[in-house]
């Protein structure tokens, strides 16, 4: 019964002109000028609403019944709730996804949790060039090096404190070599300060768990880099 | 049962007895008299004067009226004054001089009570010392500092790039307005100029933050005030605009995406045709919040004429934004000194006519309208190109550049360790955010770090504002006028 009154109710607010034209459409009987309504000058549409150019101080009888209908039938307050009825009815109007299960999708761009990566071969691309922790506004990125027996350069620490990073992707933007990599993984609640002081290992882990997203993602945003 | 006594006696007088300490020597008359009880508790029974019972129709020897009245005898008096205390037990000159006070009231003292710094409509950390006479606020002392970081301090120890995520955090609710005249400050001193389809990116984001910042203004308001329901509707808005920031930036909110020399990069395809269809939609999505707000009685009984500024004052008191157009004064930086696109769009200047809450709010809500004017007009007229400056200095060469020539790669290493070194000079750069004017005044020494940054946040001078505006409201309208200041305490404090 409810359901039936609300839709026909919707029905007739179809065929009315919508919330904001009813200022301008209506009659200046149906919305009278109340002496503190103020609009604004040079709207973007001129509203030629009842209220433009009236006068704050006129006592005219039409416009003294009008204003007194308007109060006493709560005309506004009735089109407020009109409205949200309107929105409560609305298929379209919900947008709650069930966190856990859903998930809204991010963009490539996404600056999530750091990850390191590897060559597809499972060598480790960083170089220890401290690009990274000379962009790093925070000072979150501790870099230690030294050459390895086969003669290559790669980092013997590489440590990052997440509660200084401010995730501002600089470190990703200085990376020559694309091994430091903010990754599109926004669940990085942890419990204790220790568990957000990550370390090389952590990193690589990061960064072997989600390569196959942080590799789309990077070949999403070539175009624009 | 001595501590039952000394319960007793501390609530019939308040704070009279944390004054009276056993170990001090006082006057018989100015403990003993005045709280028998206390006195009980306090002194060993065989020490126990008397109790006076009566008025003494002669005192033996009146005590002489200290030069400088006391503490105690103030106490004293206000005990009398308010009930709790028998005035017979006051010494003659006591009494008539609260007899006295009680006829010109010259001896009661305003209320004072703490607003914040953890009420909820205190947005953030808010603090104010309100003096109350009854409901009615005689003054209004905010408390600023609670969320101070340092900001043009640390600046001056980080490259410009470093830096840049610092404005972020300013006003965090216009995030990308605190980047652009961040950049716009070291364009100045760098001389450059932007490519032009990174201005109208510039503009386009700029008027989002815009829209995103007043859906929260709004909101929040009209929650303070008692309207939940607008919020849902802004919110759920707002919630796509971050969705435009992250899509551009990577950031919903600390985005970083503009830059010095440009922007970060540019816009993913796709996305204008989102933000137009998000455009053709807010409209409406307006039209609700003001179905719900502008003519409702209730909305109008708490704005309308509350916290009324006029032109005057909020020139004198260096208000900017909506809080200045609210009052009727046209001034707006995007038409007085166009900056990046504006000059090239067309938009108007909303102003309200009474200054008042109400006036600040219409204000708020046509602006979002004009915002979407100049979206629309940014998508219509945004040209292909570069949207970072070619000068390698200033800007990083783009990724393929950087593995393909040895000069582009020594650049980028340049650029991300030593940063970009701006020439001598000074500047004072300012935008029209979407909380008023906010500026950067910048002194480089010709290093690659900014010798001195000062922030001009809009908020500061709005907030101090709040004195003048509150005087003679009830305490209620405390929280309108808050509301209407839209104040963020990361730029109040920085």
């Amino acid at each position: 019964m409810c359901a039936v009154a609300a839709l026909a109710y919707r029905g007739l607010r179809r065929l009315l002109p919508s919330a904001n034209a009813v200022s301008s459409f209506a009659p200046a009987a149906l919305l009278p000028a109340l002496p503190h309504v103020r609009r604004v000058h040079s709207s973007a549409q001129q509203r030629p609403s009842a209220t433009a150019g009236s006068d704050p101080f006129r006592t005219d009888t039409q416009w003294l019944l009008d204003r007194s209908a308007q109060s006493l039938f709560l005309t506004e307050m009735w089109r407020g709730m009109g409205s949200l009825l309107d929105v409560f009815l609305d298929p379209r109007s919900v947008y709650t996804i069930n966190y856990p299960q859903e998930k809204s999708p991010v963009s490539p761009r996404f600056r999530g949790e750091h990850a390191l990566r590897r060559y597809p071969t499972g060598e480790e691309r960083c170089i220890a060039c401290s690009l990274c922790s000379a962009a790093c506004p925070a000072l979150a990125i501790t870099i230690e090096a030294e050459p390895r027996p086969d003669g290559s350069r790669r980092t013997t620490r590489y440590d990052i404190d997440g509660s200084k990073c401010i995730y501002c992707g600089l470190c990703q933007e200085a990376c020559p070599v694309d091994a430091i990599v903010e990754s599109p993984t926004l669940e990085s609640a942890v419990e204790t300060h220790e568990e957000m002081l990550w370390n090389k290992e952590k990193l690589l882990g990061n960064g072997d768990r989600w390569e196959p997203e942080l590799a789309r993602a990077i070949e999403a945003d070539a175009p624009y880099r | 049962m001595q501590a039952h006594g000394i319960l007793r006696a501390s609530r019939a007088v308040g704070r009279s007895l944390r004054l009276r300490h056993p170990q001090r020597n006082l006057p018989a008359t100015a403990a003993s008299t005045l709280l028998p009880l206390a006195g009980a508790a306090l002194r060993p029974r065989s020490t126990l004067p008397e109790k006076r019972t009566s008025i003494p129709s002669t005192a033996p020897t009146p005590a002489p009226p200290p030069a400088e009245r006391g503490e105690q005898q103030r106490l004293r008096e206000y005990a009398a004054f308010t009930g709790e205390v028998d005035p017979a037990y006051l010494e003659p000159y006591e009494r008539e001089r609260m007899e006295s006070n009680l006829e010109n009231s010259r001896e009661i003292r305003s209320f004072s009570i703490n607003f914040g710094p953890q009420h909820p409509a205190a947005h953030g950390v808010l603090r104010l010392v309100l003096q109350l006479d009854g409901e009615v606020v005689e003054s209004t002392d905010p408390h600023v500092g609670l969320l101070h970081r340092g900001t043009e301090k640390l600046m001056e120890y980080k490259t410009y790039q470093q830096a840049l995520p610092y404005m972020d955090r300013l006003d965090y609710c216009s995030i990308l307005c605190n980047e652009q005249v961040f950049s716009l400050a070291v364009e100045n001193l760098l001389k450059v100029e932007v490519p032009l389809r990174a201005k109208y990116i510039r503009t386009m984001m700029a008027e989002i933050t815009r829209i995103s910042n007043h859906l929260l203004a709004v909101a929040t308001h009209a929650m303070d005030v008692g309207a939940l329901t607008p919020f849902f509707t802004a919110f759920e808005e707002r919630e796509k605009t971050f969705e435009f920031f992250e899509r551009a930036s990577g950031a919903r909110m600390h985005a970083n995406y503009i830059r010095p020399g440009g922007v970060h990069q540019d816009l993913p395809l796709g996305m204008c045709d989102d933000i137009y269809a998000w455009c053709r939609q807010m409209a409406s999505r307006l039209d609700e919040m003001e179905e719900l707000l502008t003519e409702n009685r209730i909305w109008k009984m708490r704005l309308v004429d509350i916290g009324v500024v006029t032109a005057a004052d909020a020139l004198k008191w260096g208000f900017s934004g909506p809080m200045l157009r609210g009052s009727g004064v046209p001034w707006d930086v995007r038409k007085a000194q166009p900056y990046d696109a504006y000059e090239f769009v067309d938009f108007r200047v909303p102003t309200g006519t009474r200054g008042d809450c109400y006036d600040r709010y219409l204000v708020r809500m046509e602006e979002m309208r004009q915002s979407l004017d100049i979206i629309l007009q940014c998508l219509n007229q945004m040209p292909d190109g570069e949207v970072r400056v070619d000068d390698r200095k200033v800007a990083p060469p783009s990724r393929h550049n950087m593995k393909a020539s040895m000069e582009s790669l020594i650049h980028f290493f340049k650029l991300f360790s030593e940063g970009t070194v701006v020439p001598a000079g000074e500047t004072y750069a300012a935008v029209e955010a979407p909380k008023g004017e906010e500026g950067v005044y910048m002194i480089s020494d010709g290093t690659n770090r900014p010798y001195r940054v000062h922030i001009r946040a809009p908020g500061f001078a709005h907030l101090s504002g709040l004195n003048m505006m509150a005087r003679g409201h009830m305490i209620a309208d405390i929280v309108t006028m808050v509301g209407t200041l839209d104040l963020v305490f990361g730029e109040v404090d920085r």
